[in-house]
């Protein structure tokens, strides 16, 4: 089957990538680590934590100042990307991936976790996506073209639990899925499964991702966003990934490919890192085998993107001081809704500049070995220590499930009586576990216990040896199945907005293709009740559908209140119609330098007329204001008020190379004149074909301007750059000509 | 210290008594205490791996045929079919598989087969007559 290459300036094609699926082969299995580039030199910098850079990015907003570089941290950054519609998420791992993202998890669908199968197809889900053989594989193949053009291997991921982990387990093993959530305690204690089928199940489900060398992220990270107090939690947070863990470990994953979830588990206004940090220390020392999945709070997430920003970023200095393998990223929208596009993105920057921001630290600082950190982080495993001993001593792990020891709100041993509490004899999928009998057997790879194959013959050590290899060593065996439902499919989704892939209409998104949302941001001068109101009126007269106020916060309880709504365009707009000006050009600041450091230009400038405005003509020329003497080039201002007689005769007197005049009144014309007169002067003195006249002001217009008899005329809103690069191209040109 | 009883479950309530509960790790050196939390571990997985070499489910048993070519259309109905029939402790892959020894077709036709509904007598027949 033929490799999609993608153009960066051409949107991705997904009939393609549905094209063919059913011949669609993963190119690997297993998970990808980032390769560190230690020493990495970028532009004026060189780091000490970076990764090898990627070959096509969005670097960070500063990065023009600095050649556009774009330093990539060592941690794979993961962003979360599950909008119900698999078909756009795909466009949104394209953006994620530019912009850093190379572990991209896909969230199932509510309900799945209860459904007992596979869900085939492409059903719209709802808070995430239906996870079937046909969406993994349009995303797998849709991630082969993106990590080429990013030029770095792109990790997918989704989740192993509910009562079809099993099956799960073996068609993301056959698929080639990087990445997965497998843990037994998030079925028993939030989805109600019976806890031994969730434990039986897991078995299995661990030797096929132990098969697949998918890195295993655990679930107990969920204890912190549901428990009460969540930093209370830190004891058992350790418990529940160390049984996780050991359990995983002895089920047959290596070590490398157990990753813990693990988030810091409290906010401001808390003292947050105070309290974080004895924790992230005291579990990465519990549990150095394995690998750390750093998770950003969720618990205390608000509907200030602003606000979820910083704890993030606290997490992230967390992350820093202690470690992380993989730096997840949770979008700064996850407190007002199911996240968009532009909010994942704006994650994977956050963690991108973050982490990059604090390369090297640990060079500089190292964590105290004594006081408060070395005190608390004691107290935690010590706490998590006698959590593990009265678990055995009430009598194992159902036992104290049933007890309700999981996700009480008090730190333990401290109890409230208000934890999760399931029956060993209760629970979706009671009554499903059976015995295996002395000639059990199942002729496969990676099944987990016993497993009779030697009464045929079958060698234990390869079971499927007995049907000729199994679907995963023989990917011909697999089967593939397209739709199951006519109307609730991926064709139907795309048909219903293939006006805005195929043709020139053009609506703006948050979610979905063409669900017309935008967000309108506005400081309405009312106390907070008010301001809501207000602003749904506000977006109703400009014609906003639904407009609904998703973040609210008091500026003062009288003067004011800051606004975001979001709301439905009511229309959308042709593309191919839009009159688009050609960008501006520009030479880089070296180009421009190396001219004049070759050819010296002189130039003389004034404000004139009867004008005494300076402000522009300083924006254009001074070195601090980033104007063109930054270039070398040198520059005799004349002043304000400066009659064009004047500015012509210096030109003459000093040998000026170029005439810049700038010109603000607009009165009567008066500016076009005054360029007019300019030009008409040059050429009586007789040193127009010598000299280069430009002009600028507010209200000039440049096709008019140009009209005058002058070279180049600039508008509002231009720079020095904008003039340097003319004048360099235009002495260049004239060069040239001679 | 209390009880709370909720729906026939009883959850504890309890003081923080960690200064009187830790007197017997407090002197372990963080070695030690690192030991000793992975060893109690261990203790308190090691029972659920056993269940797992020892039972099995519905899932593990659509993931064994899964992997033995079966669509996953077809591998739900054959596992119901062991259950209706007791022939989960075989394992349904063996079901399938003895029954295609037994045939001479392929894995694959045996399984179409059960799922329709056909072939349970045989099936069920092969293994009351042992291996």
């Amino acid at each position: 089957m033929a490799e999609i290459k993608l153009k960066h300036n051409e949107k991705l094609d997904l009939d393609n990538i549905l094209k063919d699926l059913d011949k669609y082969e993963p190119r690997r299995k297993g998970w990808t680590w980032r390769t560190p580039a230690p020493g990495l030199k970028m532009g004026p910098f060189e780091y000490k934590d970076a990764s090898e850079p990627l070959k096509n990015g969005v670097p960070l907003p500063p990065a023009k100042y600095f050649d556009n570089i774009d330093p990539q941290p060592m941690p794979v950054i993961t962003t979360e990307i599950a909008s119900g519609r698999f078909e756009d998420d795909i466009r949104r791992m394209r953006m994620g991936a530019w912009h850093g993202a190379d572990h991209l998890m896909v969230i199932r669908t509510a309900g799945q976790s209860h459904m007992d199968n596979l869900i085939e197809g492409t059903p719209q889900g709802i808070g995430g996506v239906p996870i079937s053989r046909k969406q993994v594989r349009a995303q797998r193949k849709a991630l082969d073209a993106i990590e080429d053009e990013v030029g770095r291997p792109i990790n997918y991921h989704s989740y192993v639990s509910g009562v079809a982990g099993p099956d799960i387990a073996v068609m993301f093993a056959e698929e080639g899925v990087n990445g997965a959530h497998q843990d037994p305690q998030y079925n028993v204690l939030y989805r109600n499964i019976n806890c031994v089928r969730s434990f039986v199940d897991a078995c299995e489900s661990k030797k096929v991702l132990a098969w697949a060398e998918i890195a295993q992220i655990d679930g107990a990270h969920n204890a912190n966003a549901t428990a009460r107090d969540a930093w209370k939690v830190m004891p058992e947070l350790i418990v529940q990934h160390a049984i996780n863990s050991r359990f995983s470990e002895l089920a047959g994953i290596k070590p490398e490919n157990i990753c813990l979830s693990t988030v810091p588990p409290t906010a401001t206004p808390g003292p947050c890192v105070f309290m974080d940090l004895p924790y992230a220390v005291a579990l990465r020392e519990i549990c150095d085998r394995y690998r750390m999945r750093a998770q950003m709070n969720t618990k205390y997430i608000d509907s200030s993107a602003r606000e979820a920003t910083v704890t993030h970023v606290l997490n992230m200095l967390v992350s820093k001081f202690t470690s992380a393998d993989i730096q997840s990223t949770i979008t700064p929208d996850e407190g007002r809704n199911v996240p968009w596009h532009i909010y994942n993105v704006e994650a994977c920057d956050t963690a991108k500049q973050t982490l990059i921001g604090l390369d090297g630290l640990m060079e500089m600082v190292e964590l105290k070995s004594d006081g408060p950190l070395r005190e608390k982080a004691r107290e935690i495993k010590e706490r998590a220590c006698l959590f593990m001993e009265e678990i055995l001593e009430v009598g194992g792990y159902f036992k104290a499930v049933e007890e309700g020891f999981f996700v009480d709100s008090a730190e333990y041993p401290e109890r409230n009586g208000d934890g999760i509490a399931r029956q060993i004899d209760g629970g979706i999928g009671y009554g499903y576990i059976y015995e295996r009998d002395e000639d059990y057997m199942a002729p496969v790879t990676a099944h987990f216990g016993q497993n009779n194959v030697k009464q045929y013959g079958g060698d234990p050590k390869d079971p499927s040896a007995l049907i000729g290899g199994c679907t995963l060593e023989d990917r011909s065996k697999i089967v593939y199945i397209d739709e199951l439902d006519d109307v609730d499919n991926v064709n139907v989704r795309m048909e219903e907005t293939s006006k805005y892939r195929d043709t020139s209409a053009m609506i703006p998104e948050m979610e979905w293709m063409g669900d017309g949302i935008v967000m309108l941001t506005m400081m309405i001068p009312e106390n907070r009740r008010t301001a809501e109101v207000a602003a749904v009126e506000i977006a109703t007269k400009m014609g906003l559908a639904d407009p609904e106020v998703i973040n609210r916060e008091v500026l003062q309880d009288a003067e004011g209140t800051r606004i975001e709504l979001k709301g439905k365009l009511g229309f959308d707009i042709d593309v191919s119609k839009l009159v688009i000006p050609p960008e501006p050009h520009y030479l880089s600041d070296d180009e421009i330098r190396a001219d004049v450091e070759a050819h010296p230009l002189k130039i003389v400038c004034g404000t004139v007329g009867e004008d005494e405005h300076s402000v522009g003509l300083r924006e254009i020329i001074d070195i601090k204001h980033g104007g063109i003497e930054r270039f070398g080039i040198e520059v005799h201002y004349l002043g304000t008020s400066v009659p064009v007689e004047k500015l012509v005769d210096a030109a003459v007197e000093l040998k000026a190379e170029a005439i810049l005049a700038s010109t603000i009144i607009s009165h009567d014309n008066i500016h076009y004149k005054n360029m007019k007169r300019i030009h008409e002067l040059a050429i009586e003195k007789g040193i127009r074909d010598d000299v280069i006249i430009a002009a600028g002001g507010t209200q000039v217009i440049p096709e008019e301007g140009l009209k005058t008899g002058v070279d180049a005329a600039f508008g509002r809103n231009s720079h020095g750059i904008d003039v340097a690069s003319f004048l360099i191209e235009e002495r260049q040109r004239r060069r040239k000509d001679k | 210290m209390g009880a709370i009883i909720l729906k026939g479950l009883i959850r504890m309530k309890r003081k923080d008594d960690f200064a009187e509960r830790r007197k017997h790790i407090a002197d372990l050196s963080d070695q030690e205490l690192y030991d000793r939390f992975w060893d109690l571990t261990t203790q308190v997985v090691t029972p659920m791996l056993e269940l797992g070499k020892k039972n099995t489910t519905p899932s593990v048993e659509r993931s064994v045929l899964l992997r033995m070519g079966i669509s996953s259309l077809e591998t739900k109905p054959i596992v119901e079919g062991c259950m209706e029939r007791g022939l989960m402790g075989k394992g349904a892959g063996h079901v399938v598989y003895k029954l295609s020894k037994a045939k001479g077709i392929s894995v694959k036709e045996a399984g179409t087969m059960l799922a329709e509904g056909k072939g349970w007598d045989e099936a069920v027949s092969l293994f009351k007559k042992g291996v």
